[in-house]
Protein backbone atom coordinates (compact mmCIF):
# COMPACT_ATOMS: atom_id res chain seq x y z
CA UNK A 1 0.00 0.00 0.00
CA UNK A 2 2.54 2.56 0.72
CA UNK A 3 4.41 1.52 -2.19
CA UNK A 4 1.45 2.44 -4.17
CA UNK A 5 1.21 5.81 -2.75
CA UNK A 6 4.60 6.52 -3.25
CA UNK A 7 4.47 5.63 -6.88
CA UNK A 8 0.95 7.66 -6.86
CA UNK A 9 2.87 10.19 -5.78
CA UNK A 10 6.01 10.36 -8.07
CA UNK A 11 3.67 9.88 -11.01
CA UNK A 12 1.99 12.89 -9.46
CA UNK A 13 5.17 15.08 -9.53
CA UNK A 14 6.36 13.47 -12.95
CA UNK A 15 2.83 15.43 -14.17
CA UNK A 16 3.81 18.29 -12.57
CA UNK A 17 7.23 18.72 -14.17
CA UNK A 18 5.45 18.36 -17.56
CA UNK A 19 3.39 20.74 -16.96
CA UNK A 20 5.79 23.48 -15.81
CA UNK A 21 7.59 22.72 -18.91
CA UNK A 22 5.43 22.89 -21.20
CA UNK A 23 3.63 25.78 -20.00
CA UNK A 24 6.81 27.29 -19.49
CA UNK A 25 7.85 27.29 -22.92
CA UNK A 26 4.42 28.58 -23.95
CA UNK A 27 4.48 31.29 -22.13
CA UNK A 28 8.21 31.97 -23.21
CA UNK A 29 6.60 31.63 -26.74
CA UNK A 30 8.91 28.67 -27.72
CA UNK A 31 6.43 26.42 -28.30
CA UNK A 32 4.98 28.37 -31.32
CA UNK A 33 0.91 28.53 -32.00
CA UNK A 34 1.19 25.54 -34.51
CA UNK A 35 3.04 23.11 -31.71
CA UNK A 36 0.48 24.77 -29.16
CA UNK A 37 -2.42 23.47 -31.21
CA UNK A 38 -0.89 19.91 -31.66
CA UNK A 39 -0.23 19.97 -27.85
CA UNK A 40 -3.53 20.30 -27.32
CA UNK A 41 -4.65 17.85 -29.62
CA UNK A 42 -2.36 15.14 -27.96
CA UNK A 43 -4.00 15.38 -25.02
CA UNK A 44 -7.38 15.22 -26.11
CA UNK A 45 -6.47 12.13 -28.52
CA UNK A 46 -5.19 10.54 -25.28
CA UNK A 47 -8.53 11.07 -23.49
CA UNK A 48 -10.59 9.41 -26.57
CA UNK A 49 -7.44 7.02 -26.83
CA UNK A 50 -7.34 5.62 -22.91
CA UNK A 51 -11.43 6.37 -23.00
CA UNK A 52 -11.61 3.72 -25.56
CA UNK A 53 -9.27 1.30 -24.66
CA UNK A 54 -11.50 0.69 -21.66
CA UNK A 55 -13.88 -0.31 -23.88
CA UNK A 56 -12.04 -2.10 -26.30
CA UNK A 57 -8.94 -3.17 -24.79
CA UNK A 58 -9.64 -4.16 -21.29
CA UNK A 59 -13.18 -5.31 -21.58
CA UNK A 60 -12.70 -6.75 -25.12
CA UNK A 61 -15.87 -5.01 -26.73
CA UNK A 62 -15.00 -3.84 -30.14
CA UNK A 63 -17.00 -0.52 -30.07
CA UNK A 64 -15.98 1.95 -32.89
CA UNK A 65 -18.85 4.40 -32.35
CA UNK A 66 -16.64 6.80 -29.85
CA UNK A 67 -17.00 10.12 -32.10
CA UNK A 68 -20.52 10.19 -31.87
CA UNK A 69 -20.01 9.86 -27.82
CA UNK A 70 -17.58 12.85 -28.61
CA UNK A 71 -20.14 15.09 -30.83
CA UNK A 72 -22.27 14.89 -28.19
CA UNK A 73 -20.17 15.97 -25.34
CA UNK A 74 -19.22 18.83 -27.98
CA UNK A 75 -22.65 20.14 -28.91
CA UNK A 76 -23.69 20.07 -25.02
CA UNK A 77 -21.06 21.74 -23.54
CA UNK A 78 -21.40 24.67 -26.81
CA UNK A 79 -24.73 24.57 -25.76
CA UNK A 80 -24.47 25.17 -22.53
CA UNK A 81 -21.75 27.90 -22.67
CA UNK A 82 -23.22 30.07 -26.27
CA UNK A 83 -26.52 28.93 -25.02
CA UNK A 84 -27.28 29.39 -21.33
CA UNK A 85 -24.43 31.24 -20.60
CA UNK A 86 -23.13 28.73 -18.17
CA UNK A 87 -19.66 28.45 -16.87
CA UNK A 88 -17.27 26.21 -19.23
CA UNK A 89 -17.04 23.38 -15.78
CA UNK A 90 -20.51 22.78 -15.89
CA UNK A 91 -20.31 22.84 -19.50
CA UNK A 92 -18.03 20.18 -19.47
CA UNK A 93 -19.25 18.10 -16.89
CA UNK A 94 -22.83 18.12 -18.77
CA UNK A 95 -21.27 16.80 -21.90
CA UNK A 96 -19.37 14.44 -19.82
CA UNK A 97 -23.31 13.10 -18.63
CA UNK A 98 -25.28 13.30 -21.59
CA UNK A 99 -22.15 11.69 -23.47
CA UNK A 100 -22.57 8.82 -20.60
CA UNK A 101 -26.09 8.25 -20.11
CA UNK A 102 -26.54 8.27 -24.02
CA UNK A 103 -23.86 5.32 -24.01
CA UNK A 104 -25.23 3.15 -21.50
CA UNK A 105 -28.89 3.81 -23.11
CA UNK A 106 -26.96 2.35 -26.56
CA UNK A 107 -24.87 0.21 -24.15
CA UNK A 108 -27.85 -1.84 -23.10
CA UNK A 109 -29.16 -3.63 -25.84
CA UNK A 110 -25.83 -3.52 -28.12
CA UNK A 111 -23.39 -4.90 -26.02
CA UNK A 112 -25.41 -8.51 -25.93
CA UNK A 113 -23.73 -8.31 -29.63
CA UNK A 114 -20.01 -9.67 -29.70
CA UNK A 115 -17.25 -8.82 -32.09
CA UNK A 116 -17.79 -8.23 -35.71
CA UNK A 117 -21.68 -7.56 -35.20
CA UNK A 118 -21.07 -5.09 -32.16
CA UNK A 119 -18.58 -2.74 -34.24
CA UNK A 120 -21.10 -2.75 -37.04
CA UNK A 121 -24.06 -1.55 -34.65
CA UNK A 122 -21.93 0.93 -32.72
CA UNK A 123 -20.51 2.58 -36.53
CA UNK A 124 -24.24 2.59 -37.31
CA UNK A 125 -25.05 4.02 -34.09
CA UNK A 126 -21.93 7.17 -33.84
CA UNK A 127 -23.19 7.84 -37.67
CA UNK A 128 -26.73 8.13 -36.38
CA UNK A 129 -25.70 11.07 -33.62
CA UNK A 130 -24.10 12.39 -35.68
CA UNK A 131 -26.96 12.68 -38.41
CA UNK A 132 -29.16 13.62 -35.93
CA UNK A 133 -27.01 16.44 -35.02
CA UNK A 134 -26.71 17.58 -38.22
CA UNK A 135 -30.28 17.84 -38.77
CA UNK A 136 -31.17 20.15 -35.69
CA UNK A 137 -30.97 23.61 -36.56
CA UNK A 138 -31.01 24.70 -32.81
CA UNK A 139 -27.26 23.66 -33.24
CA UNK A 140 -26.03 25.02 -36.62
CA UNK A 141 -27.12 21.89 -38.61
CA UNK A 142 -24.80 21.35 -41.35
CA UNK A 143 -23.00 24.78 -40.82
CA UNK A 144 -22.05 23.47 -37.46
CA UNK A 145 -22.42 25.19 -34.35
CA UNK A 146 -20.42 28.60 -34.57
CA UNK A 147 -19.41 31.04 -32.23
CA UNK A 148 -17.93 28.68 -29.73
CA UNK A 149 -15.58 31.00 -26.98
CA UNK A 150 -12.33 29.84 -26.53
CA UNK A 151 -11.94 28.16 -23.22
CA UNK A 152 -9.81 25.20 -23.83
CA UNK A 153 -6.09 25.93 -23.33
CA UNK A 154 -3.49 24.12 -22.02
CA UNK A 155 -3.87 23.87 -18.29
CA UNK A 156 -7.25 22.48 -19.17
CA UNK A 157 -6.83 19.71 -21.49
CA UNK A 158 -3.62 18.80 -19.62
CA UNK A 159 -5.53 19.15 -16.12
CA UNK A 160 -8.45 16.61 -17.90
CA UNK A 161 -6.28 14.34 -18.81
CA UNK A 162 -4.35 13.59 -15.86
CA UNK A 163 -7.79 12.98 -14.21
CA UNK A 164 -9.18 10.84 -17.27
CA UNK A 165 -5.60 8.55 -16.79
CA UNK A 166 -5.80 8.49 -13.68
CA UNK A 167 -9.70 7.76 -12.86
CA UNK A 168 -9.51 4.83 -15.51
CA UNK A 169 -6.24 3.23 -14.10
CA UNK A 170 -7.46 2.90 -11.17
CA UNK A 171 -10.81 1.69 -12.14
CA UNK A 172 -8.43 -0.91 -14.33
CA UNK A 173 -6.93 -1.60 -10.74
CA UNK A 174 -9.89 -2.24 -8.82
CA UNK A 175 -11.98 -5.17 -8.49
CA UNK A 176 -13.91 -3.89 -10.80
CA UNK A 177 -11.12 -3.63 -13.55
CA UNK A 178 -10.03 -7.08 -12.93
CA UNK A 179 -14.32 -8.02 -13.66
CA UNK A 180 -13.64 -6.11 -17.10
CA UNK A 181 -11.20 -7.87 -17.87
CA UNK A 182 -12.22 -11.25 -17.04
CA UNK A 183 -14.85 -10.25 -19.22
CA UNK A 184 -12.58 -9.77 -22.02
CA UNK A 185 -10.58 -13.16 -21.22
CA UNK A 186 -13.65 -15.37 -21.25
CA UNK A 187 -17.23 -14.31 -20.56
CA UNK A 188 -18.69 -17.62 -19.93
CA UNK A 189 -16.11 -18.03 -17.30
CA UNK A 190 -16.17 -15.00 -16.19
CA UNK A 191 -20.11 -15.39 -15.53
CA UNK A 192 -19.45 -18.79 -13.78
CA UNK A 193 -17.36 -17.13 -11.29
CA UNK A 194 -20.21 -14.68 -10.19
CA UNK A 195 -19.05 -12.17 -12.32
CA UNK A 196 -22.50 -9.59 -13.93
CA UNK A 197 -21.08 -9.56 -17.12
CA UNK A 198 -23.64 -7.43 -18.81
CA UNK A 199 -23.05 -4.76 -15.77
CA UNK A 200 -19.31 -4.30 -16.59
CA UNK A 201 -19.98 -4.27 -20.04
CA UNK A 202 -22.14 -1.55 -19.55
CA UNK A 203 -20.37 0.18 -17.04
CA UNK A 204 -17.01 -0.01 -18.95
CA UNK A 205 -19.08 1.51 -21.85
CA UNK A 206 -20.63 4.33 -20.08
CA UNK A 207 -17.73 5.13 -18.22
CA UNK A 208 -15.60 5.46 -22.02
CA UNK A 209 -18.48 7.50 -23.45
CA UNK A 210 -18.40 9.72 -20.36
CA UNK A 211 -15.13 10.57 -21.35
CA UNK A 212 -15.23 10.95 -24.87
CA UNK A 213 -17.40 13.84 -23.83
CA UNK A 214 -15.26 15.05 -22.25
CA UNK A 215 -13.08 15.44 -24.76
CA UNK A 216 -15.45 16.41 -27.10
CA UNK A 217 -16.33 19.37 -24.66
CA UNK A 218 -12.79 20.46 -24.95
CA UNK A 219 -12.55 20.27 -28.76
CA UNK A 220 -15.38 22.27 -29.43
CA UNK A 221 -13.99 25.03 -27.07
CA UNK A 222 -11.04 25.17 -28.35
CA UNK A 223 -11.70 25.54 -31.85
CA UNK A 224 -14.71 28.19 -31.92
CA UNK A 225 -16.49 25.86 -33.92
CA UNK A 226 -18.32 22.26 -33.82
CA UNK A 227 -18.96 20.69 -36.98
CA UNK A 228 -20.78 17.38 -37.80
CA UNK A 229 -17.83 16.54 -40.44
CA UNK A 230 -15.57 16.75 -37.25
CA UNK A 231 -17.53 13.45 -36.07
CA UNK A 232 -17.70 10.95 -39.03
CA UNK A 233 -16.58 7.90 -38.51
CA UNK A 234 -12.89 8.66 -39.42
CA UNK A 235 -12.30 9.96 -36.09
CA UNK A 236 -13.49 6.63 -34.31
CA UNK A 237 -11.24 4.95 -36.65
CA UNK A 238 -8.25 7.62 -35.86
CA UNK A 239 -8.64 6.78 -32.35
CA UNK A 240 -9.13 2.98 -32.73
CA UNK A 241 -5.92 3.11 -34.48
CA UNK A 242 -3.92 5.24 -31.70
CA UNK A 243 -5.29 2.08 -29.29
CA UNK A 244 -4.41 -0.88 -31.64
CA UNK A 245 -1.02 1.04 -32.26
CA UNK A 246 -0.58 1.44 -28.52
CA UNK A 247 -1.39 -1.89 -27.73
CA UNK A 248 -5.09 -3.15 -26.40
CA UNK A 249 -5.38 -3.01 -23.00
CA UNK A 250 -2.10 -0.75 -22.16
CA UNK A 251 -2.96 2.95 -21.02
CA UNK A 252 0.72 3.25 -21.81
CA UNK A 253 0.31 1.88 -25.18
CA UNK A 254 -2.87 4.36 -25.48
CA UNK A 255 -1.22 7.54 -24.44
CA UNK A 256 1.86 6.87 -26.67
CA UNK A 257 -0.07 5.54 -29.77
CA UNK A 258 -2.02 9.13 -29.26
CA UNK A 259 1.09 11.12 -29.10
CA UNK A 260 3.04 9.39 -32.11
CA UNK A 261 0.09 9.76 -34.29
CA UNK A 262 -0.82 13.01 -33.61
CA UNK A 263 2.45 14.13 -34.04
CA UNK A 264 3.11 12.11 -37.23
CA UNK A 265 -0.01 13.87 -38.79
CA UNK A 266 1.04 17.04 -37.48
CA UNK A 267 4.58 16.43 -39.02
CA UNK A 268 3.17 15.72 -41.79
CA UNK A 269 0.83 18.35 -42.30
CA UNK A 270 2.48 20.32 -45.34
CA UNK A 271 2.65 17.05 -47.54
CA UNK A 272 -1.50 16.10 -46.83
CA UNK A 273 -1.02 14.20 -49.94
CA UNK A 274 1.15 11.85 -48.51
CA UNK A 275 0.04 11.63 -44.59
CA UNK A 276 -2.64 8.95 -45.19
CA UNK A 277 -0.03 6.49 -47.55
CA UNK A 278 2.90 7.02 -44.36
CA UNK A 279 0.68 6.41 -41.87
CA UNK A 280 -0.90 3.27 -43.80
CA UNK A 281 2.22 2.15 -44.24
CA UNK A 282 2.99 2.40 -40.79
CA UNK A 283 0.22 0.72 -39.51
CA UNK A 284 0.77 -2.41 -41.83
CA UNK A 285 4.46 -2.62 -41.06
CA UNK A 286 3.55 -2.56 -37.09
CA UNK A 287 0.60 -5.35 -37.94
CA UNK A 288 3.14 -7.50 -39.69
CA UNK A 289 5.80 -7.26 -36.94
CA UNK A 290 4.17 -6.86 -33.87
CA UNK A 291 -0.01 -7.48 -34.27
CA UNK A 292 -0.27 -7.01 -30.31
CA UNK A 293 0.89 -3.24 -30.58
CA UNK A 294 3.79 -1.72 -29.26
CA UNK A 295 2.71 -2.30 -25.49
CA UNK A 296 0.55 -5.22 -25.75
CA UNK A 297 -0.90 -5.87 -22.73
CA UNK A 298 1.89 -4.52 -21.07
CA UNK A 299 2.78 -0.77 -18.89
CA UNK A 300 5.44 1.00 -19.22
CA UNK A 301 6.82 0.63 -15.80
CA UNK A 302 10.47 1.11 -14.69
CA UNK A 303 10.32 -2.43 -14.23
CA UNK A 304 10.37 -2.54 -18.03
CA UNK A 305 13.63 -0.78 -17.92
CA UNK A 306 15.58 -3.23 -15.35
CA UNK A 307 14.45 -6.10 -17.13
CA UNK A 308 16.15 -4.42 -20.80
CA UNK A 309 19.18 -4.46 -18.72
CA UNK A 310 19.29 -7.49 -17.75
CA UNK A 311 18.19 -7.66 -14.08
CA UNK A 312 14.42 -7.93 -12.51
CA UNK A 313 11.89 -10.58 -12.24
CA UNK A 314 9.06 -11.06 -13.76
CA UNK A 315 6.55 -9.11 -11.29
CA UNK A 316 4.05 -11.59 -9.77
CA UNK A 317 1.24 -8.55 -10.35
CA UNK B 1 -30.02 -30.51 -1.89
CA UNK B 2 -30.14 -29.91 -5.74
CA UNK B 3 -33.77 -30.66 -7.31
CA UNK B 4 -34.06 -30.56 -10.76
CA UNK B 5 -37.99 -30.85 -12.09
CA UNK B 6 -39.13 -32.01 -15.45
CA UNK B 7 -36.73 -28.97 -17.21
CA UNK B 8 -37.23 -27.97 -20.72
CA UNK B 9 -34.77 -26.33 -22.84
CA UNK B 10 -34.70 -25.17 -26.52
CA UNK B 11 -32.18 -23.98 -28.48
CA UNK B 12 -33.84 -22.01 -31.17
CA UNK B 13 -36.10 -25.02 -32.38
CA UNK B 14 -34.10 -27.73 -31.00
CA UNK B 15 -35.91 -29.34 -27.94
CA UNK B 16 -32.20 -30.44 -26.34
CA UNK B 17 -33.62 -31.13 -22.65
CA UNK B 18 -37.14 -33.38 -22.53
CA UNK B 19 -38.56 -32.78 -19.30
CA UNK B 20 -35.28 -33.48 -17.12
CA UNK B 21 -35.65 -34.62 -13.78
CA UNK B 22 -32.42 -35.62 -11.39
CA UNK B 23 -31.50 -35.32 -7.51
CA UNK B 24 -28.92 -34.56 -5.92
CA UNK B 25 -28.09 -35.42 -1.93
CA UNK B 26 -26.05 -33.61 -0.04
CA UNK B 27 -22.54 -35.21 0.35
CA UNK B 28 -22.88 -37.55 -2.77
CA UNK B 29 -21.31 -37.68 -6.18
CA UNK B 30 -23.91 -37.73 -8.71
CA UNK B 31 -22.84 -38.35 -12.51
CA UNK B 32 -24.81 -37.84 -15.43
CA UNK B 33 -23.09 -40.34 -18.46
CA UNK B 34 -24.21 -40.21 -21.95
CA UNK B 35 -22.80 -39.46 -25.62
CA UNK B 36 -22.09 -36.16 -27.52
CA UNK B 37 -25.02 -34.12 -27.66
CA UNK B 38 -27.31 -36.32 -25.10
CA UNK B 39 -27.84 -33.19 -23.31
CA UNK B 40 -25.52 -33.12 -20.24
CA UNK B 41 -23.70 -30.15 -20.60
CA UNK B 42 -26.57 -28.38 -21.17
CA UNK B 43 -28.18 -29.71 -17.77
CA UNK B 44 -25.38 -28.25 -16.42
CA UNK B 45 -25.41 -24.99 -17.74
CA UNK B 46 -29.16 -24.91 -17.22
CA UNK B 47 -28.63 -25.73 -13.31
CA UNK B 48 -25.68 -22.78 -13.52
CA UNK B 49 -28.24 -20.30 -15.11
CA UNK B 50 -26.36 -19.88 -18.22
CA UNK B 51 -29.03 -21.10 -20.11
CA UNK B 52 -32.97 -20.57 -19.29
CA UNK B 53 -35.79 -23.42 -19.14
CA UNK B 54 -38.53 -23.14 -20.86
CA UNK B 55 -40.46 -24.83 -17.97
CA UNK B 56 -39.82 -26.87 -15.38
CA UNK B 57 -38.35 -25.96 -11.70
CA UNK B 58 -34.74 -26.44 -10.25
CA UNK B 59 -34.88 -26.26 -6.53
CA UNK B 60 -31.35 -25.68 -4.21
CA UNK B 61 -31.80 -25.95 -0.90
CA UNK B 62 -35.21 -25.88 -0.80
CA UNK B 63 -34.98 -22.01 -2.63
CA UNK B 64 -36.81 -21.95 -6.28
CA UNK B 65 -33.39 -21.16 -8.43
CA UNK B 66 -34.91 -21.19 -11.61
CA UNK B 67 -33.86 -18.43 -14.13
CA UNK B 68 -31.79 -16.88 -11.33
CA UNK B 69 -28.78 -15.28 -13.63
CA UNK B 70 -25.43 -17.41 -13.25
CA UNK B 71 -23.65 -14.68 -11.48
CA UNK B 72 -25.92 -14.56 -8.73
CA UNK B 73 -25.90 -18.46 -8.65
CA UNK B 74 -22.48 -18.39 -7.75
CA UNK B 75 -23.50 -16.63 -4.75
CA UNK B 76 -25.77 -18.97 -3.63
CA UNK B 77 -22.74 -21.82 -3.38
CA UNK B 78 -23.06 -23.09 -6.61
CA UNK B 79 -19.76 -23.19 -8.77
CA UNK B 80 -19.43 -24.89 -11.77
CA UNK B 81 -16.21 -25.43 -13.87
CA UNK B 82 -16.94 -25.25 -17.55
CA UNK B 83 -16.09 -27.61 -20.37
CA UNK B 84 -13.34 -26.85 -21.96
CA UNK B 85 -11.89 -25.50 -18.72
CA UNK B 86 -11.71 -22.19 -20.15
CA UNK B 87 -9.26 -20.93 -17.83
CA UNK B 88 -8.37 -16.65 -17.90
CA UNK B 89 -5.44 -17.72 -20.36
CA UNK B 90 -3.80 -14.38 -20.10
CA UNK B 91 -3.80 -13.92 -16.55
CA UNK B 92 -1.57 -15.77 -14.00
CA UNK B 93 -2.85 -18.55 -11.99
CA UNK B 94 -2.80 -16.50 -9.17
CA UNK B 95 -5.54 -14.33 -10.61
CA UNK B 96 -7.07 -16.73 -12.01
CA UNK B 97 -7.54 -17.98 -8.90
CA UNK B 98 -8.09 -14.55 -7.46
CA UNK B 99 -11.07 -14.02 -9.92
CA UNK B 100 -12.76 -17.63 -8.53
CA UNK B 101 -12.96 -15.77 -5.07
CA UNK B 102 -14.65 -12.78 -7.05
CA UNK B 103 -17.61 -12.00 -4.66
CA UNK B 104 -16.17 -13.10 -1.21
CA UNK B 105 -15.19 -10.24 1.28
CA UNK B 106 -13.34 -12.51 3.78
CA UNK B 107 -10.55 -11.91 2.88
CA UNK B 108 -8.82 -14.27 5.34
CA UNK B 109 -10.74 -16.74 4.33
CA UNK B 110 -9.94 -16.37 0.81
CA UNK B 111 -6.08 -16.45 1.79
CA UNK B 112 -6.54 -19.99 3.70
CA UNK B 113 -8.78 -20.88 1.11
CA UNK B 114 -6.18 -20.53 -1.40
CA UNK B 115 -3.33 -21.74 0.41
CA UNK B 116 -5.25 -25.09 0.71
CA UNK B 117 -5.62 -25.14 -3.15
CA UNK B 118 -2.04 -24.80 -3.65
CA UNK B 119 -2.08 -27.71 -1.05
CA UNK B 120 -4.24 -29.64 -2.98
CA UNK B 121 -2.41 -28.68 -6.79
CA UNK B 122 1.26 -28.43 -5.64
CA UNK B 123 1.81 -27.94 -9.38
CA UNK B 124 -0.26 -24.87 -9.41
CA UNK B 125 1.85 -23.39 -6.58
CA UNK B 126 5.05 -24.14 -8.53
CA UNK B 127 3.49 -21.50 -11.41
CA UNK B 128 1.61 -19.21 -9.52
CA UNK B 129 2.66 -16.38 -11.73
CA UNK B 130 3.02 -18.37 -14.93
CA UNK B 131 0.45 -17.00 -17.47
CA UNK B 132 -2.84 -19.90 -17.50
CA UNK B 133 -2.73 -19.90 -21.04
CA UNK B 134 0.35 -21.75 -20.76
CA UNK B 135 -0.18 -24.64 -18.45
CA UNK B 136 -0.19 -28.03 -19.90
CA UNK B 137 -3.77 -29.47 -20.19
CA UNK B 138 -4.15 -31.23 -17.34
CA UNK B 139 -3.01 -28.02 -15.27
CA UNK B 140 -5.30 -26.33 -16.38
CA UNK B 141 -7.85 -28.80 -15.25
CA UNK B 142 -6.66 -28.34 -12.07
CA UNK B 143 -6.73 -24.67 -12.23
CA UNK B 144 -10.67 -24.72 -13.56
CA UNK B 145 -11.03 -26.84 -9.82
CA UNK B 146 -9.19 -24.77 -8.27
CA UNK B 147 -10.64 -21.42 -9.13
CA UNK B 148 -14.33 -23.09 -8.69
CA UNK B 149 -13.23 -23.99 -4.80
CA UNK B 150 -11.91 -20.49 -4.17
CA UNK B 151 -15.86 -19.75 -4.10
CA UNK B 152 -16.53 -22.09 -1.24
CA UNK B 153 -19.24 -23.59 -3.31
CA UNK B 154 -21.37 -26.47 -1.38
CA UNK B 155 -22.03 -27.95 -4.93
CA UNK B 156 -19.46 -28.07 -7.37
CA UNK B 157 -20.65 -28.64 -11.39
CA UNK B 158 -18.15 -30.55 -13.42
CA UNK B 159 -18.94 -30.48 -16.83
CA UNK B 160 -16.36 -33.48 -18.75
CA UNK B 161 -13.15 -32.88 -16.43
CA UNK B 162 -11.77 -35.84 -18.07
CA UNK B 163 -11.64 -34.24 -21.79
CA UNK B 164 -8.68 -33.87 -23.65
CA UNK B 165 -6.02 -35.73 -20.61
CA UNK B 166 -4.05 -38.29 -21.00
CA UNK B 167 -5.03 -41.68 -19.17
CA UNK B 168 -2.99 -40.83 -16.45
CA UNK B 169 -4.04 -37.51 -15.63
CA UNK B 170 -7.77 -38.40 -15.67
CA UNK B 171 -6.63 -41.06 -12.73
CA UNK B 172 -5.21 -38.07 -10.78
CA UNK B 173 -8.12 -35.71 -11.71
CA UNK B 174 -10.69 -38.41 -10.74
CA UNK B 175 -8.45 -39.12 -7.13
CA UNK B 176 -8.65 -35.46 -7.02
CA UNK B 177 -12.08 -34.97 -7.45
CA UNK B 178 -13.15 -37.99 -4.52
CA UNK B 179 -10.68 -35.95 -2.34
CA UNK B 180 -12.42 -32.68 -2.80
CA UNK B 181 -16.12 -34.75 -2.08
CA UNK B 182 -14.36 -36.34 1.45
CA UNK B 183 -13.83 -32.78 2.51
CA UNK B 184 -17.45 -31.87 2.01
CA UNK B 185 -18.06 -30.45 -1.32
CA UNK B 186 -21.15 -32.12 -2.86
CA UNK B 187 -20.33 -32.70 -6.35
CA UNK B 188 -22.55 -33.19 -9.81
CA UNK B 189 -20.36 -34.73 -12.27
CA UNK B 190 -20.77 -34.93 -16.46
CA UNK B 191 -18.64 -37.42 -18.19
CA UNK B 192 -18.28 -39.17 -21.38
CA UNK B 193 -16.27 -41.31 -19.45
CA UNK B 194 -18.77 -43.39 -18.13
CA UNK B 195 -16.24 -46.28 -16.39
CA UNK B 196 -14.54 -43.37 -14.65
CA UNK B 197 -17.21 -41.49 -13.50
CA UNK B 198 -19.40 -44.34 -12.31
CA UNK B 199 -16.31 -45.74 -10.20
CA UNK B 200 -16.20 -42.68 -8.31
CA UNK B 201 -19.68 -41.83 -7.99
CA UNK B 202 -22.98 -42.64 -5.37
CA UNK B 203 -25.70 -42.30 -7.77
CA UNK B 204 -25.71 -41.82 -11.44
CA UNK B 205 -27.84 -40.99 -14.36
CA UNK B 206 -27.78 -41.98 -17.89
CA UNK B 207 -28.71 -39.02 -20.61
CA UNK B 208 -29.84 -39.99 -24.01
CA UNK B 209 -31.05 -37.75 -26.75
CA UNK B 210 -32.49 -35.21 -24.00
CA UNK B 211 -33.93 -37.88 -21.87
CA UNK B 212 -32.98 -39.73 -18.77
CA UNK B 213 -33.41 -43.19 -19.33
CA UNK B 214 -32.10 -45.16 -16.44
CA UNK B 215 -31.17 -43.76 -13.01
CA UNK B 216 -29.88 -46.04 -9.52
CA UNK B 217 -27.11 -45.85 -8.10
CA UNK B 218 -23.84 -46.15 -9.64
CA UNK B 219 -22.85 -49.78 -8.56
CA UNK B 220 -26.22 -51.00 -10.03
CA UNK B 221 -25.43 -49.13 -13.27
CA UNK B 222 -22.08 -50.46 -13.76
CA UNK B 223 -23.24 -53.67 -13.86
CA UNK B 224 -26.26 -53.28 -15.98
CA UNK B 225 -25.93 -55.21 -19.32
CA UNK B 226 -27.33 -52.24 -21.10
CA UNK B 227 -25.07 -50.00 -19.81
CA UNK B 228 -22.22 -51.87 -20.14
CA UNK B 229 -22.49 -52.72 -23.74
CA UNK B 230 -23.37 -48.96 -24.60
CA UNK B 231 -20.91 -46.61 -22.49
CA UNK B 232 -18.45 -49.31 -20.60
CA UNK B 233 -17.20 -51.37 -24.40
CA UNK B 234 -18.93 -54.68 -23.73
Amino acid sequence: MRDLTKRDLLSLAACLVIYAAVQGLITLDVIGPFWQLNIVLICINIILAVSLNLINGFTGQFSIGHAGFMAVGAYLSAVMTVKLQLPFPVAIAAGAVAAGVLGFIIGLPTLRLKGDYLAIATLGLGEIIRITILNIPYVGGASGFMGIPRYTNFTWVFLLMVFTVFVIKNFINSSHGRACISVRENEIAAEAMGVDTTKYKVLAFTLGAAFAGVAGALFSHYFYIAHPASFTFMRSFDILTMVVLGGLGSISGSITGAILLTFISAALASYPEWRMVIYSIALIVLMLYRPQGLFGNKELSLKMFSRVTGGGQRGAA
Amino acid sequence: MLKVDSINVYYGGIHALKGVSLEVREGEIVTLIGANGAGKSTTLRTISGLIKPKNGQIEFEGKNITGVPAHHIVSLGISQVPEGRRVFANMSVLENLELGAYLRQDAKGVEADMAQVFERFPRLAERKSQLAGTLSGGEQQMLAMGRALMSRPRLLLLDEPSMGLAPLLVKEIFAIIKDINAGGTTILLVEQNANMALSIADTAYVLETGRITLSGTAKELSQSEAIRKAYLGG
